[in-house]
């Protein structure tokens, strides 16, 4: 293919520099890609579900990780296949739709494929696998919204909203304490929703860690924490109902952006620039008082003159503030960002019921908590544990759970987890395949075979018989045509997960299947690779 | 057709059965390592840096050994990050956290080895760690009521965590300072108010307890050496040349005279800063920054003690304990509050002069000044007495106490052992390993101390059988002895503390069935 011959019979090349490119055709690529993606599937088959193992993972830079989440463990693991990347990619995008589930959409992709090289080596076409996954797909949604069940809930009911979020946890390190860290991301999450919009801004949630302590200790806070402390060592600790000036301007003499000099030439223009000097720092912090601001919150530093002379006029301050952490202050206490001293009105300034400053443990580590903010919008979810790992894994953990809550609170449809869901869709789909005429019947076929797959990798981690317990559970729910029966993972001795509180959201299911048929259907349809060889 | 390079060139993958082993193994060489440092009869270890100078330190402090470890295995980071968690949160116990977990595992590898999951495993170490504090909860003792009887009870826990120490040849001396220095505090955990000075010379006996404040300075030259009734004015401000901080000035002048003009309004503005520095009523003045020459003989002709480059801590902590403010202007001497003390002077430690505040408003300052052969030795003994005053000042914020020398182990197993007897299923095997793990401390205790551990913690079992028992191992006589009669306590809250985190991080290992490792970044080579 690569050389061709013209008119004359000369030949050219086409691709050029055959010799440094490998270069695979057909099925041949087909079945390299199809290789490599079961690869990274089988990477996260193990860390499905309640019982799932961890991995950990260590950085170019020698630190390490242990998390059991799909996203991260992918993101972290340094791939360099192609195909492999695609896989990541897939990851990644559930984890920014949806947050939770990153581990299950791989590993489905995995046995999409996996069934499709089945296909392949009887001879059928990927292009017809791929549309046979599609319809198959298309079916198994629509099944979905046909077994989901709405639920209420409301600011005073969250109980629902916990459960979910506690089947979301259980699947984590942290699921010890699964039950307060889910009521924490539910009371977060409610406390900055929009119910009305059916719109929850994660954003306005911060996730802190601080080493040290028990998970047990982990609170939400209805403010803000900022890692930092009051910029003179015997200014208040605690200040109540503070008014916040929220400043972006550094305490020091101003800088004009154009360059320029002041030249001394004589005494008195050595004097005048001294006073000048002075009254620049008086100027500021009475302007700060003046408009009757009891805290100063800047992102600048401060000169030693202008902090003594704060601190003696009695206005607490904090300095070295981050932009980010700025913003959410300025949200949460109804303040204005100011960025000169000229532009500060009383107006402008945030409130606060409480600032206080915290200190933990032996270390002189210090926090400062902004609590009882005006417009408590902005919360902070404020964990500790025994170590770093413990407490990233924690953040991942939360994140995962604050996501479920919102999607439940975007579209309140759930379907049942264990498994129990993709069993049930496997059976629907499988009906489905025998009414098809064409040859996609074998995909429609194989894509129920996938599905099964998920449930089948739940049993396996959890010391279960895998196709033993399968079975049962879907000749149980054919034969009582009860959607609700999954993998008994935790050992409790029923099967029907309605029992068993352990939920998923719909659109986090229905995302994940449209999402792995998707990148399967693109790596079916690859039939050439060609890149750049070793070297 | 084969399977292709999923991972970078350099990268690696270790699964299943090999990554746990990696682990295990990795986790129970650091345990190993730091076994022998354990108990009263531990031994210390010798750590050379590798930067410049090869600088030694000799030590017995798990954190301290394990925190200057370079370590690959990503398992064993796990247990020094716990260690240096326990160093933060507690002060004490950082290698008992790091055994108790290198045990953990140690007996999980052998589960592993005989077909039980680690899911299963970490069920029952969670039950097991549960059963194990909640026995413990019961055999605490909580003197708060009683004041006599809570400083003996940090006498001892003061006297046992010296005893593995450097110190504890002169632990009794070194007990009472420590727990003299926390009664001090009066329940704040603040240690800040606590100084610790080293001073190399004398023996480690010399070492003694001011109720002052002790500033590692000099006098100015020409200033009085003895100041009664001191006003303080504690500033941070620039005493060489007061720049003008103006962005972009700068002295342009074209004769000879006008420099001398200049540089005489320079040394004017000077002048009225040490003018307006006097007029505050002072008589000892201590800057964080330099003082050049010229003010400190404005001070000396004023009669003012004039102390210079006192260091950021130093400040703030003579701030904390005269009970001045920290100023930096000088424009309104009657709101600045100024330092009190009682009797400034000049005293002699060695070879060095220091300054010495008495009498100080805040009662709860003071400063320990620790004598010793070597910095290596001070070095040591201040890690060491750091440990005691940690412990010390978190039993007085939580007063519950429990018996030292093996003693809350051999509880803790006995009521872990009894649950594994009532648990049915493949749980009680993890929960009776558990319970082996929590044997081995003592086990290590009079390994360490050259003892026949198998006899001694056989009799103790025994003796643990009886009810409120308080047997435990006394080292130094070398049999089973009762702890309450020889006045060795712990604080609970450090057995808590070792406790969970070393459940905690075992179960983190544990549930590790896949390791993946980056390939290192690339040096850039700095030739």
């Amino acid at each position: 293919m690569a050389l061709a011959f013209d008119e004359y019979g000369r030949p050219f090349i086409i691709l050029k520099e055959q010799d440094q490119k490998t270069r695979l055709r057909g099925i041949e690529a087909q079945k390299a890609n199809i290789s490599a993606g079961k690869a990274v599937a089988r990477i996260l088959r193990t860390s499905l579900g309640p019982k799932g193992m961890d991995k950990m993972l260590q950085s170019p830079d020698g630190d390490v990780t242990i998390t059991n989440d799909g996203a991260t463990i992918l993101e972290q693991m340094d791939v360099d296949n192609q195909i492999a990347k695609l896989m990541v990619e897939l990851s990644r995008s559930q984890d920014y739709e949806i947050g939770d589930g990153t581990t299950g959409v791989v590993v489905m992709a995995g046995a999409l494929l996996e069934q499709a090289e089945h296909l392949l080596e009887r001879g059928i076409h990927p292009i017809r696998i791929a549309e046979g996954y599609e319809m198959a797909s298309r079916i198994a949604v629509e099944h979905l919204e046909h077994i989901a069940q709405k639920f209420d809930f409301g600011p005073t009911n969250i109980e629902p909203l916990v459960q979910t979020c506690m089947t979301t946890l259980s699947s984590k390190i942290v699921n010890r304490c699964k039950r307060p860290l889910a009521e924490i991301s539910v009371k977060a999450v409610l406390s900055v929703a929009d119910l009305e919009r059916k719109d929850v801004n994660l954003d306005l949630i911060k996730v802190e860690g601080k080493v040290g302590g028990k998970l047990e200790d982990t609170e939400l806070i209805y403010g803000i924490t900022v890692d930092k402390d009051m910029s003179h060592p015997q200014m208040p600790k605690q200040i109540q109902d503070a008014k916040i000036a929220i400043l972006t301007c550094p305490f020091e003499p101003p800088k004009p952006k154009t360059k320029h000099k002041v030249d001394i030439d004589t005494v008195e223009k050595f004097q005048t620039l001294r006073q000048q000097e002075q009254k620049y720092f008086d100027d500021m912090v009475q302007k700060c008082k003046d408009v009757g601001a009891t805290l100063v919150i800047c992102q600048w530093g401060f000169d030693d003159e202008a902090n003594h002379l704060l601190m003696h006029r009695n206005l607490p301050a904090v300095r070295w503030v981050g932009g980010v952490e700025l913003e959410l202050i300025a949200i949460a206490t109804g303040g204005r960002i100011v960025p000169r001293f000229q532009e500060l009105t009383p107006e402008k300034l945030g409130r606060a019921g409480l600032v206080r400053e915290k200190s933990f443990g032996t270390t002189k580590d210090k926090m400062l908590y902004i609590e009882h903010c005006a417009n408590s919008r902005a919360v902070t979810i404020f964990i500790r544990g025994g170590n770093k790992m413990m407490i990233e894994e924690t953040k991942r953990s939360i994140h995962d759970a604050l996501c479920v809550a919102r999607n439940l609170i975007r579209n309140n449809s759930i379907v049942y987890g264990g498994g129990s869901a993709e069993i049930s869709c496997s059976i629907a789909v499988e009906a489905a395949a025998d009414k098809h005429p064409g040859v996609e019947q074998y995909a429609i076929r194989a894509f129920a075979d996938a599905l099964d797959s998920v449930p089948m990798a739940l049993a396996e981690n959890s010391g279960l018989q895998p196709i033993e317990t399968l079975s049962a559970v879907k000749s149980q729910q054919i034969k009582e045509n009860n959607p609700h029966f999954g993998i008994d993972c935790n050992d409790v001795g029923t099967n029907d997960m309605r029992e068993q509180n352990v939920f998923e959201t719909l659109i986090g299911k229905q995302q994940q299947i449209l999402l792995a048929t998707q990148v399967v259907k693109m790596i079916l349809k690859i039939d050439d690779v060609i890149s750049p060889s070793d070297f | 057709m084969a399977i292709e390079r999923i991972l970078k060139d350099d990268a690696s993958e270790e699964k299943g059965e090999r990554a746990r082993t990696a682990s295990f193994v990795g986790a129970i060489a650091i345990t190993d390592l730091v076994k022998t440092t354990l108990g009263p009869k531990g031994m210390d270890k010798i750590l050379q840096s590798t930067g410049r100078g090869q600088e030694v330190t000799v030590t017995n402090d798990g954190a301290t050994i394990l925190k200057s470890l370079h370590i690959d295995n990503p398992a064993a980071k796990v247990l020094i990050d716990i260690s240096k968690v326990q160093d933060d949160e507690v002060g004490d116990g950082t290698t008992s956290v790091v055994v108790l977990a290198g045990e953990l595992l140690r007996e999980a590898e052998k589960l592993v080895a005989a077909k039980i999951h680690p899911m299963t495993i970490i069920s029952g170490y969670r039950i097991a760690a549960e059963c194990a504090r909640n026995a413990l909860l019961q055999r605490v003792v909580d003197n708060k009521e009683n004041a006599e009887k809570f400083k003996s009870d940090l006498m001892k826990i003061a006297k046992t965590t010296l005893s593995s120490k450097i110190l504890s040849q002169d632990k009794e001396h070194f007990a009472q300072l420590a727990v003299d220095a926390v009664m001090r505090l009066k329940g704040s955990t603040n240690l800040e108010a606590i100084q610790i000075i080293k001073k190399p010379g004398g023996s480690l006996k010399d070492s003694f307890l001011d109720e002052g404040f002790i500033l590692d300075k000099k006098i100015g030259l020409g200033q009085p050496k003895r100041i009664e009734n001191a006003k303080i004015l504690v500033a941070n401000t620039a005493m060489d040349t007061d720049k003008v901080k103006i962005y972009g000035a700068r002295v342009r002048v074209d004769s000879m005279s006008k420099v001398a003009e200049i540089e005489g309004a320079e040394k004017e503005k000077m002048r009225e800063k040490v003018q307006k520095i006097i007029a505050h009523g002072i008589n000892c003045f201590v800057n964080r920054q330099l003082i050049y020459n010229f003010p400190e003989e404005l001070f000396a002709d004023a009669g003012v003690l004039a102390i210079e480059h006192a260091d950021f801590d130093g400040i703030e902590r003579l701030a904390l304990v005269t009970g001045g403010e920290i100023a930096s202007t000088f424009d309104n001497p009657e709101s600045v509050k100024l330092g009190h003390c009682k009797l400034i002077e000049e005293i002699m430690i060695g070879e060095d002069k220091l300054i010495h505040f008495s009498g100080v408003e805040m009662g709860q300052a003071c400063t320990i000044v620790l004598r010793g052969a070597s910095h290596h030795m001070l070095d040591e003994a201040e890690r060491s007495l750091h440990d005691a005053l940690c412990v010390l000042s978190q039993t007085v914020n939580d007063t519950r106490v429990v018996l030292g020398g093996g003693w809350p182990e051999m509880v803790m197993a006995k009521a872990v052992d009894e649950l594994a007897r009532q648990t049915p299923g493949k749980k009680s095997h993890a929960i009776e390993a558990f319970s082996r793990s929590l044997v081995a401390i003592p086990t290590i205790i009079a390994d360490n101390a050259g003892l026949d551990s198998a006899d001694l913690v056989a009799q103790l079992r025994a003796e643990h059988h009886k009810e409120g028992c308080n047997a435990g191992i006394d080292v130094i006589s070398g049999s089973v002895g009762d702890m309450a009669e020889l006045g060795i306590s712990e604080s609970f809250k450090v057995k808590q503390a070792v406790l969970l985190s070393a459940t905690e991080a075992a179960e983190m290992i544990l549930r590790v069935d896949e390791i993946i490792t980056c390939a290192p970044r690339k040096r850039e080579d700095r030739m």
